[in-house]
């Protein structure tokens, strides 16, 4: 079974893979949570992790960001190795955790100047103004965190993790929690990021988002990859298409959106 | 040591302050028990207790400080629970910075936070009578005790702010310490209490100190009670020191 799903080794070996982890194992105590994991992410591009709750996908993302020790395999990021060179590691990436990672005391632009001074960037406050800009903040820049919605706060977080522009982004489950608005905000970030040659490695559970957003796509089941390829090659695994007439219903997301649609272009914009 | 740690701990310095100024209800909240002890010791069972001072609040003073600190210290563990909980703590580990800077701005405030709390102490303290002819010498020695005894129990706060599993639990392991002070010299002399029991009060730590800040403030000879009060202290300190820095190693790889 495994077998016939494999990708053809063209497109498996990645050339010049910025994130590149080979038989990563890890377990907590009884359980292993991790049996043997390996990928490959080429610069510039949005890699998708795809698994259930459970599957271990924040322990992949924390052992990428020297969080946590892998029990066995290697992994290097930006070419630097997380274990021996974790600080050399930790210059070239970023970090968006499960929960936003954000100062609710402070405001939202304290939050973004702290993260700038913590990064030894000289001119912390032009920073943090810039970055409130391109994240439509602006106005609730003076504003305490605590008072944010909980898309604002995710366009914080992730204003905060492109600080010091960090070649590698980790974002663990960026969307979950968020109302579909906020998801698309978020969407859009992440595609801008990648335009921008950054290498963005994303955990998530739903399966549009990696369809949406990601050039290659790896399924962690059971602690392993099953999987991994683009998306057209991973709907190649399945038997050929078969052409049905369907009628078509909008869902109730695209009544959502086409209904408060308008607003939301408009503040995007 | 990392080239970045002064910086990087004066940056989460001034965060943490900025948290205390603009929630100072902690700092309230640290100070009103301990006025509060001293306003029912003064006022209530002070006219019964036999001290052979001359007033009662010069007496209890020293032991009301104990208390501030050892009440005020709680908010370190809250705030580093707080920090590990909400993630970002996380953020600041997977940051190119001091990792050791992390916990020391916390122990940081935790000092600025618990000298505020005295001064307000010490302020209704003199409102209500309490008086001291110590010069300059005098006062920074008992500063010195004190900014020891609040680091010594501030690195034993970061322990449980690292490892609680609840808000509660990170802070309740204070209470013991605020009760401390009650079986010492804060109160009344040792020499009312029967004998196993004043023999605990003497050798405990509380005691030296009190003892020896009640004679600064007096212009008393110190005695030994000071060098053993800085034993306390600093014996406290190195060894709630390595701990905390080994439960926080354990915490982060």
């Amino acid at each position: 079974m495994l077998a016939a799903m494999s990708i053809p080794p063209t497109t498996d070996r990645v050339e010049q893979a910025v994130i590149s982890v080979q038989g990563l194992e890890k377990s907590f105590t009884q359980l292993k949570v991790l049996r043997g994991v390996d990928i490959d992410v080429a610069r510039g591009t949005i890699f998708a992790l795809l698994g259930s709750n459970g599957a271990g996908k924040t322990t992949v993302v924390k052992i990428l960001s020297t969080l946590l020790r892998a029990d066995a395999g290697t992994a290097r990021v930006n070419g630097f190795d997380v274990t021996a060179q974790a600080a050399e590691v930790r210059e070239s990436i970023s970090l968006t955790g499960q929960f936003a990672a954000v100062d609710e005391i402070l405001t939202g632009r304290e939050n973004l100047v702290l993260v700038a001074r913590l990064r030894h960037l000289s001119g912390p406050g032009v920073i943090a103004d810039d970055l409130l800009r391109r994240f439509s903040l602006t106005e609730a820049g003076s504003r305490r965190v605590a008072t944010y919605s909980g898309g604002m706060r995710r366009r914080l977080d992730i204003a905060m993790s492109l600080i010091g522009n960090p070649p590698v982004i980790f974002l663990d489950e960026p969307t979950t929690g968020l109302d579909p608005e906020a998801r698309i905000e978020v969407w859009q970030a992440v595609k801008e990021l990648a335009e921008d040659g950054t290498t963005v490695l994303l955990t998530t559970q739903y399966l549009d988002e990696a369809e949406h957003l990601a050039d290659r796509i790896a399924i962690l089941h059971e602690g392993r990859i099953i999987v991994n390829g683009t998306l057209d090659e991973l709907k190649q695994l399945l038997p050929p298409v078969k052409i049905e007439y369907v009628e078509k219903q909008p869902s109730l997301e695209d009544v959502f959106l086409t209904l408060v649609g308008a607003r939301t272009n408009k503040e995007q914009r | 040591m990392n080239k970045h740690f002064v910086g990087d701990t004066a940056v989460l310095l001034g965060r943490s302050l900025r948290h205390i100024a603009r929630s100072p209800d902690t700092i309230i909240t640290t100070a009103i028990m301990p006025i509060a002890f001293m306003l029912l010791f003064v006022y209530v069972f002070g006219g019964a207790i036999e001290t052979g001072s001359d007033s009662y609040v010069k007496y209890l003073l020293p032991g009301i400080l104990v208390i501030t600190i050892a009440s005020g210290i709680s908010y370190t563990a809250f705030r580093l629970f707080l920090d590990l909980k909400g993630g970002i703590f996380e953020r600041f580990q997977s940051m190119p910075i001091a990792r050791s800077s992390v916990l020391w701005a916390h122990v940081l405030t935790s000092l600025v936070a618990n000298l505020i709390s005295l001064v307000v102490v010490i302020g209704v303290a003199l409102v209500m009578g309490f008086r001291t002819g110590a010069g300059v010498s005098g006062w920074l020695a008992v500063a010195g005790i004190l900014v020891l005894f609040t680091l010594a129990l501030t690195w034993i706060a970061v322990i449980p702010g690292l490892t609680a599993k609840t808000l509660d639990g990170a802070s309740a392991f204070s209470y013991p310490l605020i009760f401390l002070p009650f079986v010492s010299s804060a109160f009344v002399p040792t020499e009312s209490m029967p004998g196993p029991v004043r023999a605990f009060a003497e050798h405990q730590p509380v005691t030296s100190i009190v003892n020896a800040i009640r004679d600064l403030f007096a212009q008393q000879p110190v005695g030994t009670d000071i060098w053993i009060a800085l034993g306390w202290c600093v014996g406290i300190l190195a060894l709630a020191y390595v701990f905390a820095t080994v439960t926080y190693r354990r915490r982060i790889s």
